[in-house]
C-alpha cells in the first residue's frame, strides 16, 4: 500500500538524512523506532504530504504523493490518511461532535452522524459528544483526536509519540486502543515512538 | 457544519471582541447613513418647496431670509412691501404668474398664509375634503395641519399673532375650516390657506384697539401691503433682467430660490463634511480594530488552521476562512450601522419643533447601498493581511510543537 524508494531529506541547515525503503501492506501494523532528533517526525510529515523531500518517491495506493497539485494532496490527505499528534490539537470553539464532522467538512466527504456517534461510543465517549474540548481531560481529548483520525476511514492511520506523556497504565491502553481500532477500521497503522513500552504490543519494526 | 459555521462559532467564542469591532463599525456606518439621509430629505424638500418658484419679491433685508420665510416657511419675514407695487410687478410682461403672500398669524405652529387661487395652481393643490375657501375667514388648511390639529370641515378657531406660540390670540374673528388638502408631500401640508382679506382683517382690529389707522378698513387693497410675491416667468430670459430691474427700480428686493438655497446648502455643507470626515475617521479605526484582533488571534489559531489543512482543507479554503470572518463582523455591523442610523433619525424627528423640515428615518436612500460595499471592502482590507498568514503557516512545525 505505501511504498517508499531511496527517500532523502536535506534540511535547511544542511543536515542530510537518508531513509531506508520501506514496503506498508494494507492493514500493516509498523513502530517507526528511533530516538529524538533522528528524522521521525520529517518522515511522518513527509508520508503524509506535508513536506516535500529532497529526493526519492512516496507511492500511496499506487499515487506519488509529490506528483499531485497542492490542492489535490490536501485533499488525498484529508481522505485517506487520519493522523494523531502527540497533542490532541482540536478547535477549541467546536464542541467534540463539530470536531469531527469538521474532518468530513475539510476533507469534502459526506457528513456521516450514525457513525461519528458510533466511533464515539467505541472509544467509550460516547456521552461527551457535546461537550467543548476545554471541559475535557487529557486522555478524553486525545480520544477525540483518535476518532477524528477515524472519521474518513482512512487507509492509514500514523501515530506521532502518542504515548510519551502518559504513565504505563494508560500507555498501554492507548496502543490498544490505536490497534483495534485501526483493525476495526481497516487501516494500516504506523506509530512513531522512541518509547521502548510500545514495542511488546507491536511486531513490526522500523529503525532510523 | 460549513465555513459560516466555523466562523460564526469563532466570533462567538471572541464575543467582546467580536462586539466591540461590531460597534465600532455600526458608529461609523450609522454616522453616515444619518448624514445621507438628513442631506438627501433636506435637499428634496429644498427642491420639492420651491419647484415652480422662479424668484421672491419682499422687502428689502436679507435674501436668504426672505427665501426661508416665503417659501419654506421657516424664518421670520423681512418685512411687508406695499401691495400697490407688487400688484403692477405681477402684471410686468415677463411676469406669467405672480402669488402674493401676507404672514403674520399662525395657530398652534402651523402658519396662517393669505394668498389667493393663484397659490393653488402654483403648487397644484387639490382638496381631498370640502371646498377651497372663498370668503374672508374662510381656511383650507394642509393634511398635517388637519391630522394633528384633529381639525374637520365646519370646525372654527381662532388665529394667534406672530408665527410661533399661542401668545396673542385674535379673539375677534374666528376662522373656519372648510376644506382639508390632498397629502402633497411639500410645505403645503403644514400650512393653512385663506385669503389675505382675512388677514388683514385680524390686524385692522389690532389697529382699531390700539387707536391706530381707523379708516384703514375704507382703504383700497392695493393701499395695504403684502409680504411677499412668488414669481414665475414666462421665459427662462427674464433670469437675468427682472431680479435686476427689481431691486434697482424699486424699493423691494428680488431673490432667487435656486442661488440662495445653493448657499445655504454650501453653509450646512460645512458641517456636512466635518461629520462625515469624523464617521470615515471611526471606520478607519474600525477597520484597524479588526485587523489587530485577527492578526492577533492568528498566533492562537495557528493550530486550529494547521489542524485544519491536516484534516485536508486547501489553503485558499483557509485564507476564505479567515476572510469571511472579518467580512462578516463588518457586515453585521454594516446592517446594524444602518438600523441605528435610520433609528436614530426616526428618533430626532419625533422631537424636531419645526414641523416644516421634519426628517424620517423611513425612507432610504441609494447612497446607502454604497456603505454596504464599503462596510465589505473595509472587512476584506482589514482581514486580507490576517488571512496571508495562512500561506506561510508551517504545519509539519506547527503541529510537532507544544501549544
Amino acid at each position: 500500500m505505501i511504498n517508499i524508494r531511496s527517500l532523502s531529506h536535506v534540511y535547511e541547515k544542511g543536515r542530510k538524512i537518508k531513509f531506508p525503503d520501506w514496503q506498508i501492506e494494507d492493514m500493516d501494523q509498523w513502530l517507526l523506532l528511533g530516538a529524538s532528533g533522528c528524522g521521525k517526525s520529517t518522515l511522518l510529515n513527509i508520508i503524509s504530504g506535508l513536506l516535500k523531500p529532497t529526493q526519492g518517491e512516496i507511492l500511496i495506493n499506487d499515487t506519488d504523493l509529490y506528483t499531485l497539485s497542492a490542492r489535490s494532496t490536501d485533499r488525498f490527505r484529508g481522505r485517506h490518511i487520519g493522523i494523531i499528534f502527540q497533542r490532541p490539537h482540536l478547535i477549541r470553539s467546536l464542541n467534540v461532535l463539530d470536531n469531527l464532522e469538521l474532518a468530513a467538512v475539510m476533507a469534502g466527504v459526506p457528513i456521516d452522524h450514525e457513525r461519528n456517534l458510533l466511533l464515539l461510543k467505541d472509544l467509550g465517549i460516547g456521552n461527551l459528544a457535546k461537550r467543548y474540548p476545554d471541559e475535557l481531560s487529557q486522555g478524553q481529548l486525545q480520544r477525540v483526536s483518535v476518532a477524528r483520525a477515524l472519521v474518513n476511514k482512512p487507509d492509514l492511520l500514523i501515530a506521532d509519540e502518542p504515548t510519551s506523556s502518559l504513565d504505563d497504565e494508560n500507555a498501554a491502553q492507548v496502543i490498544e486502543m490505536l490497534t483495534t481500532q485501526a483493525k476495526d477500521n481497516g487501516a494500516a497503522l504506523i506509530i512513531a515512538t522512541h518509547d521502548q513500552r510500545v514495542r511488546e504490543h507491536i511486531a513490526k519494526t522500523y529503525l532510523l | 457544519m460549513n465555513i459560516f459555521k466555523i466562523s460564526s462559532k469563532n466570533l462567538v467564542r471572541n464575543k467582546l471582541t467580536t462586539i466591540l469591532n461590531i460597534i465600532l463599525v455600526a458608529f461609523g456606518v450609522g454616522i453616515l447613513s444619518i448624514l445621507f439621509l438628513a442631506s438627501n430629505q433636506i435637499g428634496n424638500k429644498l427642491e420639492k418647496n420651491a419647484k415652480d418658484i422662479d424668484l421672491v419679491v419682499g422687502a428689502k433685508g436679507s435674501p436668504l431670509q426672505l427665501i426661508l420665510s416665503s417659501i419654506y416657511q421657516i424664518d421670520y419675514p423681512t418685512g411687508n412691501i406695499p401691495a400697490k407695487d407688487a400688484y403692477k410687478l405681477a402684471h410686468h410682461p415677463m411676469v406669467k404668474r405672480a402669488v402674493p403672500l401676507a404672514l403674520g398669524d399662525n395657530y398652534n405652529g402651523y402658519r396662517i398664509v393669505g394668498t389667493d387661487t393663484s397659490f393653488s395652481h402654483l403648487y397644484g393643490l387639490s382638496v381631498l375634503k370640502g371646498n377651497f375657501w372663498q370668503k374672508d375667514l374662510e381656511v383650507t388648511i394642509g393634511s398635517t395641519v388637519a391630522s394633528t390639529s384633529k381639525l374637520k370641515i365646519g370646525d372654527y378657531f381662532f388665529g394667534a399673532h406672530g408665527l410661533t406660540g399661542n401668545g396673542d390670540i385674535h379673539k375677534q374673528h374666528a376662522y373656519v375650516v372648510k376644506g382639508i388638502l390632498k397629502p402633497e408631500g411639500n410645505i403645503t401640508d403644514n400650512l393653512i390657506l385663506t385669503n389675505i382679506g382675512s388677514v388683514y382683517k385680524m390686524h385692522e382690529e389690532k389697529h382699531k384697539e390700539t387707536h391706530h389707522a381707523a379708516a384703514a378698513e375704507a382703504k383700497e387693497i392695493n393701499d395695504k401691503q403684502i409680504t411677499a410675491l412668488l414669481i414665475q416667468y414666462k421665459s427662462p430670459m427674464s433670469v437675468i433682467l427682472f431680479p435686476r430691474m427689481v431691486n434697482q427700480s424699486t424699493n423691494m428686493q428680488a431673490a432667487s430660490p435656486a442661488m440662495e438655497s445653493a448657499r445655504l446648502f454650501s453653509l450646512i455643507g460645512i458641517g456636512i463634511d466635518t461629520l462625515q470626515w469624523f464617521a470615515v475617521f471611526i471606520m478607519a479605526i474600525a477597520a484597524l480594530s479588526i485587523f489587530i484582533s485577527l492578526y492577533n488571534a492568528m498566533k492562537e489559531r495557528k493550530y486550529d488552521l494547521a489542524i485544519m489543512r491536516c484534516l485536508g482543507a486547501s489553503k485558499s479554503k483557509l485564507f476564505f476562512l479567515v476572510m469571511f470572518e472579518g467580512i462578516l463582523v463588518t457586515l453585521i455591523g454594516t446592517c446594524l450601522g444602518l438600523l441605528i442610523g435610520h433609528a436614530a433619525l426616526e428618533v430626532i424627528g419625533v422631537y424636531q419643533e419645526s414641523s416644516q423640515a421634519k426628517l424620517t428615518g423611513l425612507t432610504a436612500v441609494p447612497q446607502e447601498i454604497y456603505l454596504i460595499w464599503i462596510g465589505l471592502f473595509i472587512g476584506s482590507l482589514a482581514s486580507l493581511i490576517p488571512a496571508m498568514q495562512i500561506y506561510k503557516v508551517d504545519i509539519a512545525a506547527t503541529l510537532t510543537k507544544d501549544r
